[in-house]
Order: C-alpha cells, then structure tokens, then sequence
C-alpha cells in the first residue's frame, strides 16, 4: 500500500519508474547468467512431460525491488539432506509462511517433512519485495518460488548427471532423491547438495516445471502450517516473546489527539514507583503530514514491564491538543451525508447520467455509512531495540521490515547497512504493522539509554487509541430506473477521508487507489454511470485496514442491489446476475474508468474484470446455499459479491433473528475465485476468518472520536465480534482456476461480501434495513 | 512472599505481590507462552490455570497464587500432547496463532470441569476468549473433538 501511495505522490511517474528499476533489475541478472547460465543450458535438457511455464507479468515488478528467483538465495541442503527454505515474507496468519515455502518444496521435489524454515530478515535487495500486505504474497511470488524450485531440481538433477556420468535425461528427482531411471541407482539430495550448489543457476528459458497432475503439496492443502506444533505448546515467538541479556521495559504515554504536543510533564511520582529507572520526553512530528513517524510523548523505562505501566500511570502530563481537537465523530457524520448530497469530483463518467435521471420514470436512492476502525490484532504492538556500536539491531511483528529498515536508517541518520530488522511471528496484523512507527519510538528510547536492549510494549488502550484508522465514508447511491424497471442511469458519491492525508497535505479528496476498490471499478452494465468523491477532510491518522475501502463500497452497492430488487419486487440475486450483464471482461477506457484506475497494482490484461468469474461465484454461492429454499419466519438469507485484490467473492448469509432481536447467522456459504491456487485449506481458513472479520466490522467495531481523542480504549468498547455470535458455520467452495486465471488475494477479499450479505439476510428475515455499520447484533422487534 | 508453583517447579516471589501473574510469567520466569493481549481480562489471550481453573494472568495478582498450582501452556503436558492441543492440531485451527495457547489453556479448564460440554457449554466458556483472526468455528468444533465428541 504504502509503495502505491509514494508512487501516486511522486506527481504521475510511476510507468518510467517502474521501467528503469525492471531493466536495471533484468540486466544484472542478465549479466550474473550468461557468465555460467548457457553451459547449464546446454546439460539441462528437457525433464520428461514437465511443462515450460508460461509465466506472465505481474504487478511485482513495479513493486520495490520486484522479485529474486535465484534459488540459492531461498533454498540451502545440508549434506545431510536436511532443506531449509527462506520465507521472505511476514507471517500473520495467512499461512504465507507455509504455503510459499510448499510451492518452492513441491517443485524441487523435496520431502516437506525434511523442510525447515528460515524468516529472512528485512533485506529487499537480497530477497525481493517484502512488503507483506494487500494480499500480494502468492499473487507476487508464486512464480519466483516455483522458478526457485524447479531450477533447484533440475541442478541437483545435472549435478546427479555428472556423478553417474550419464544423460541427464535419465536422472528424475523424486521425493528427496534423484533416480537414474535407467539403472536404479538413487542419490540422496544430502549426497547431491554440494555439487548440485555449485553449479550455476539455471535460466527460466530452460526450466521444465511440474504439470498439476505431478503436484505433491500445491492444491491438495494435506500440510499443516509450519508453526503449528509451536503454536499449540507456547513455543512460537512472537514480538513480546524476545528477550536479551539486561533488556529494559518500556512503554509510552502518547498525545490523545493526532498533533497534540507535551505541555508540561510532571514525572516525580514515575521517578519514585520502584523498577522505574528512566523518564524521557519526545518531540513529535512538527505539523503533518505525519506518515509513520511517532507521535511523540513520554516513554517510561523500567526493569519490568508491570513497573513501566505503573509509573506510566503515575505520570502528570498536560497535552496541548492542536487543530485535530475539533474531531467529532457526530458532527463530522453529519457533514458527510449532507457532502454526499451534493455533486463531487468526478471520478468516473460514462454515457450520460443527467439525461439518463431526467428521463427516468422511477429513482432509488441509498445511504450507507461506516464508522472508524482499529485493526486491533491480538498482539499488541511491541518491538525490542538495541544499538551496539552505531549498529541497530530491531526484533518486531512487522509486515514490511525494509520498509521499517529504511525508515529506522533515516531517522538515525545512520547507514541502512547498520540497520537490522528481525521479524517475529506477527500475532495478527490486518494492516497496522505495516506502519512502523512502534519500531522507531523503540529504537530511540534504546538511543536515550546508551544503546541497551529495551522492549517497548504497547497496551492495548495504546492500540485501540493510536492507530491508523480505517476511514470512515458516506457512499451514497443513485439508479435511475427506466419504465421497464431496468436500470439506465447509476450515480455513487463516496465521502470519506483518504489515506493519502497521511502521508501528503490533505486535499480533502481520495486518491486512485481508494477509487480502485470496488467504486470506479464498479462492474454492472448500466450505460450511464458516474462516480463522483465529495471533500472530506482527514482528522486522525487514516490508514489501510484489511481489504481498505472495499469493506464501505461492497456494504452500500450490493446493498443497493438487495434493495432494488425489494423496489422491484424481484429476487435479490436475479436482480444482482442482471446487473452484472452480460460475460464480458470489462474495458475500462469505454466504461470511463478514470485514466489512473487502479487495478491492485496488476496489469489489466492479465488480471481484468471478468464478470463472467463474479457471475460464476454468485451461481455458484447461491447453489451450495440452496438460493431460494423456504425458511421459517425469522429467518432470511442474504447474497453479496465482490471482486477485490484480482479474486472474485461471493457469500449468501443465513440469518436467524431470535425472539429478543438478536441477529444470529448459522451458515455463511463462500464461494471463491482466486485463479490459480496453492493451499485450499488455508483459503479455506483465511474465509472462515473473514466472515469473522467482516462480522465485527458488520455488526460490532467502531472507533469514535470527541475531542479529538478516541472514545473507546480496549475490547469491551471497541467490540470485535466472540464466540457469543460469530458466523457459526463457514461453507467454501473454491472454484477450479481456468487457464489465464493467475493466482489472485486470499487475505482481504472475503472481507467486503460478508457485511452486504448480512445486512441484505436481516432485510429478508425482518423486514428492516440496516445501512450504517457497525449495525449492531440486535433489531428491534 | 508467596510460595507456589509453576508447572510443577515450586516457586518464591519476594517482588510485589500485586504484580500481575502475567509479568510474573513472562518478565521474570520467561514463560513466554501466556501472552498480553489486554491487560483488563477481558481477552484471555493470558490464560493460565491456578489449580487447574482457568484465570487471567493479566488480572490475576501474583498473591493469589499462594500456596497453589500455576500451570501455563508450557506446563500443560510434558510433550504438549494434552487432548486439547491434539485436537487444536487435528483440525489446524490457528491462523496467527497469538490467542491460541489462552485458548488452549480455557478449553482444557473446561474440560477437567466437564468432559463432556454441550455446543452451548463450549460457547459459553469460550465467550471471553477473543480471536481476531476468526477461527471461533475450528476452535468450537476442536473443544468437541478434544472432549470425544466428534
């Protein structure tokens, strides 16, 4: 996300960026090859009904330092056989950790329960982009994995060649040895390491990769998640769980409103609590835009961690609040529905609207609304720091560690060469820890103690009051509605404040990414449509929290759909499959997408909107729920698709209102298209999480703001949706990948379709609609 | 000063026994295992078990635990082969993993009480423990399937 944004910000250059950085990029690993490449060339020969790959261009190269595929940066063999595999990206919960190492296991044909793996540190030169958010990971990286694994296989083939002296040909490589087909013979990959490292890496021209039949771990989701065992016994280590020799404990008392300043600070009583042994004010940034740097405040250290928070609550300060004290959340609401009334920017414009509105003999109007959001991952944010000999050494839960690298180097003023960052297991992330300004506070409060080690905690009330806050947004919609009930004419106005405030002086005004999410890219074949943004302006940190502006636009356009259909008196997802119009792949310059539409990053014509792949999941969601069976009264279903992050999602959610009004959903069933896919189990698991997600964001989370200062300050008010009421049973169904389907997002795009689709099943099982979110988990009755 | 022990080791605290038995834990024993997720009980991720009931280490003083059993996620089977962590295992219900050892320690708490809970037993004993990754539906089904259920 971040990437996007600086590109967006460096004034329109970001098509000649994304060129140089892929010819620099292509020609030293050009130049590394044909020194010892074309020898290999010669002796890898064809390996039996292996395919060539017929790889594609995807959004990786114009990432920061795009993708490495050489093999003997991600894959070591012990001479005794042993494998371990680097795993460059951030572990959260996806699953990345396990699955990408898997692709590059299957096609090297090594035995995963001989694979170990290995975290790399925050190295993108090294290893390729790192930055592990908007669900990049396998969209990025699976063809450089099975590239790393494929060439891996066909070395330690050539290297078996030689040692028998025979064809290459003859050698297979098969679960952790290769055979001499002709002979029998077998050489264990500990016997073949040595050699087979020592020879130069293979080019992708000549690389044969495993066809699906020959798959052994790729699409059967048999493996467990490596850390598994780890998990179940307390043994993983995340954030918190790092300590060193003579480490100190830290935590922060932080100005309550974004640009608020220390007035005077009163620690006697800290000084006094004992374990408490240093006090140390910091300076926030001086006026925005703020980007990741800290916010500033009062850091207090001490032998422990139960003595930092005592003297933390010891502690006077008196803030001056700034200009953000105006914020409130009631007021600013308000403004919003009223700004969503009025035209806006226009963001997208196709046919003619106007006309399409004057001419209609019926309109339908809906406004829908959504609060603030913290991510709120179950590990609070923490980092341990210490600086030896100029060198900084930072252990953290973070989502993008060169990033955090970069920026710890600059704001030392020190060489990134001596700047080192470990990453943990992150206890959850969903978007906050790619923002690393946690890391930095850590790094100079080991700065004021002379380098020592220090644990920077962050409470819980830290995190719920100190995010980067999902934005809050009116959308309001408009369909002009000929005398055949169709369609003619559809008008979103989206007000909301944009990301882009955090890091740029605030325009009021969203940027093409948040018009890229499920708004300007909006799929129906209606003639006339015009996207317009209205001005808000930013009074909190606004950042990215799982699947970003999808969640707003998928809650109020297939809520509009569901109520249409009520309008019209049709089923709701007839009315949605018609919507959608015919199998088309969308063409964004008829449809007037604007000229800077974002489409995640991906080059369209190999990621495009296909609507045949979101009417495919609708049928297919509608189907494995059985669309249209009776239900008893109380009790309604709700359909809702989204194409997000280049996958297509589309969920029906039963609901059950209970005699006290509370909403209870008993099934959700996911149907999804991600393209190509690697773990079907952890898809699975990523959607179960999501109509979780999408369930808390749907009925329960909401950050509001008085003051200026967030009201809310840890679970029991900032509500996440618990065992009490979640989705009870999550049905998916992954839809078999067509050719030319690349692999899509997992993380994030089961998020948006949960909040519509519930919202549209209360609707049918009660007969009220709900349209700001959080909706609460209980209806009048 | 208060005399315990942790998993099985027998203990003396001389520090302040208000000290919440989750800094206890993982500051001073490092028992990384019970983790901090929101310092007020109102997450579980700090699960533990005083004489084999389930506690919140965040709000639970190191003096309550005197003369009594602490057992945390490191201590509940020698090879981690407690039912609960089978099952937990059997139908990968982790995603993040960071609520799963509090969650673990709740659902064996349950199961010495109840061996065998009913599906609204299980949520209610389960309630109070948050997972923000979602995996309340494998851990539900992981509770019965630990309890011979399933």
């Amino acid at each position: 996300m971040l990437h996007y944004l600086e590109q967006d910000l460096k004034s329109g250059t970001p098509a000649s960026r994304t060129l140089i950085e892929n010819v620099s990029r292509r020609s030293f690993l050009g130049g590394a090859l044909t020194v010892s490449g074309f020898v290999m060339a010669i002796n890898v020969a064809p390996a039996g009904a292996r395919e060539a790959l017929k790889s594609y261009p995807t959004g990786a190269a114009g990432m920061p330092h795009g993708v490495i595929t050489d093999p003997k940066i991600f894959i070591a063999i012990s001479d005794k056989g042993d494998v371990t595999i680097v795993t460059h990206r951030s572990e959260m919960g996806t699953g990345i950790r396990t699955s990408l190492p898997l692709v590059v296991a299957d096609e090297m044909e090594a035995d995963w329960t001989r694979v170990k793996i290995d975290q790399a540190p925050g190295d993108e030169p090294k290893y390729g982009n790192q930055d592990t958010d908007g669900s990049r990971s396998m969209r990025h990286f699976i063809q450089p994995m099975r590239q790393c694994g494929a060439a891996m296989r066909q070395m330690l083939e050539a290297a078996a060649a030689a040692k028998w002296n025979c064809d290459i040909g003859q050698c297979k490589a098969q679960l952790h040895e290769v055979v001499n087909t002709e002979s029998g013979e077998k050489l264990g990959y500990g016997e073949l390491a040595q050699a087979a490292m020592s020879l130069p890496v293979p080019a992708l021209e000549t690389l044969k990769f495993k066809s699906q039949d020959e798959f052994r771990y790729m699409r059967k989701g048999e493996a467990k998640i490596y850390d598994l065992h780890d998990i179940t016994t307390g043994k993983a280590i995340y954030g918190a769980d790092i300590r060193l020799p003579g480490m100190k404990y830290a935590v922060m008392a932080r100005p309550p409103v974004v640009g608020g300043k220390i007035k005077s600070v009163n620690s006697e009583a800290t000084k006094k609590v004992p374990g408490v042994e240093g006090v140390f004010e910091f300076a926030g940034p001086d006026a925005p835009p703020y980007k990741f740097a800290p916010v500033g405040g009062v850091a207090v250290v001490a032998n422990s961690t139960f003595a930092a928070l005592k003297g933390r609550e010891a502690l006077e300060v008196e803030w001056d609040h700034g200009a953000n004290a105006v914020y409130d959340t009631e007021t600013y609401t308000k403004a919003m529905y009223e700004t969503a009334k009025k035209p806006g920017k226009v963001i997208r414009n196709q046919g003619d609207v106007d006309k399409a509105f004057a001419e209609a003999k019926d309109t339908f109007v809906g406004e829908y609304h959504q609060a603030h959001m913290a991510q709120a991952p179950m590990e609070p944010l923490v980092a341990v720091a210490r600086i030896v000999d100029g060198k900084v050494e930072v252990w953290a839960p973070v989502q993008s560690p060169f990033g955090a690298r970069k920026d710890i180097a600059e704001a030392l003023k020190i060489p990134i060469e001596n700047v080192t960052v470990h990453v943990t297991l992150l206890g959850g992330g969903f978007g906050r820890k790619s923002k690393w300004d946690w890391m930095i506070e850590a790094v100079h409060i080991s700065q004021k103690i002379g380098g020592a080690p220090v644990k920077l905690q962050w409470s819980r009330e830290d995190d719920i009051q100190h995010s980067f806050y999902h934005t809050t947004s009116v959308e309001r919609i408009e369909m002009a509605i000929d005398a055949k009930g169709k369609v003619t004419g559809w008008r979103h106005r989206s007000v909301a404040p944009s990301i882009v405030s955090t890091f740029a002086p605030d325009s009021g005004y969203q940027f093409n990414i948040e018009y890229g999410m499920g708004f300007a890219d909006m799929p129906f074949e209606i003639a006339n449509v015009r996207c317009e943004n209205g001005e808000a302006k930013a009074h909190a940190r606004i950042g990215w929290f799982r699947s970003v502006s999808n969640l707003p636009r998928a809650f109020a356009v297939q809520s509009a759909v569901a109520e249409l259909a009520h309008k019209l008196g049709r089923d709701p997802k007839d009315m949605l499959l018609e919507l959608l119009g015919s199998d088309r792949v969308i063409d964004p310059k008829a449809a007037g997408f604007p000229e800077d539409f974002w489409n995640y990053g991906e080059p369209y014509p190999e990621f495009p909107i296909n609507v045949a792949r979101l009417k495919g999941v609708v049928n297919l969601a509608a189907e494995k729920a059985g669309w249209g069976k009776t239900l008893p009264a109380g009790e309604g279903l709700g359909i809702a698709v989204h194409r997000a992050f280049a996958s297509y999602v589309a969920m029906v959610v039963h609901v059950k209102i209970d005699k006290d009004g509370t909403i209870r959903v008993p099934e959700v069933t996911a149907a999804v298209d991600c393209g190509f896919y690697v773990n079907p189990e952890r898809i699975r698991s990523q959607m179960e999480g999501a109509a979780v997600m999408g369930m808390s964001a749907a009925a329960y989370s909401a950050i509001t703001f008085k003051g200026g200062a967030v009201e809310q300050s840890n679970y029991a008010d900032f509500q996440v949706a618990t065992m009490a009421n979640f989705p009870q049973k999550v049905s998916v169904h992954i839809v078999e990948p067509k050719e030319g389907h690349h692999a899509g997002g997992i993380g994030e795009p089961g998020v948006p379709p949960f909040a519509p689709a519930f919202a549209n099943a209360i609707f049918a099982a009660s007969g009220q609609r709900l349209r700001s979110m959080p909706m609460g988990d209980k209806i009048k009755v | 000063m208060p005399t315990f022990t942790i998993n099985g080791e027998s203990r003396q605290f001389d520090g302040d026994g208000d000290m919440p038995l989750l800094w206890y834990l993982r500051d001073e024993l490092g028992l990384t295992g019970t983790k901090f997720g929101c310092g007020a009980g109102v997450c579980g991720a700090c699960t533990a078990h005083i004489d084999g009931e389930a506690v919140r280490a965040c709000v639970t003083p190191v003096s309550a635990a005197e003369g009594k059993k602490v057992t945390t996620i490191e201590g509940l089977h020698p090879q981690g082969d407690h039912a609960v962590q089978k099952a937990w295992r059997e139908l990968s219900v982790p995603q993040c993993g960071f609520c799963q050892a509090g969650q673990i320690m709740q659902a064996a708490s349950l199961l010495t009480k109840n061996p065998s809970p009913s599906d609204e037993e299980i949520t209610a004993e389960m309630a109070g423990n948050i997972c923000r990754c979602g995996c309340y539906e494998r851990i539900h089904s992981a509770v019965r399937l630990a309890a011979g259920g399933v």
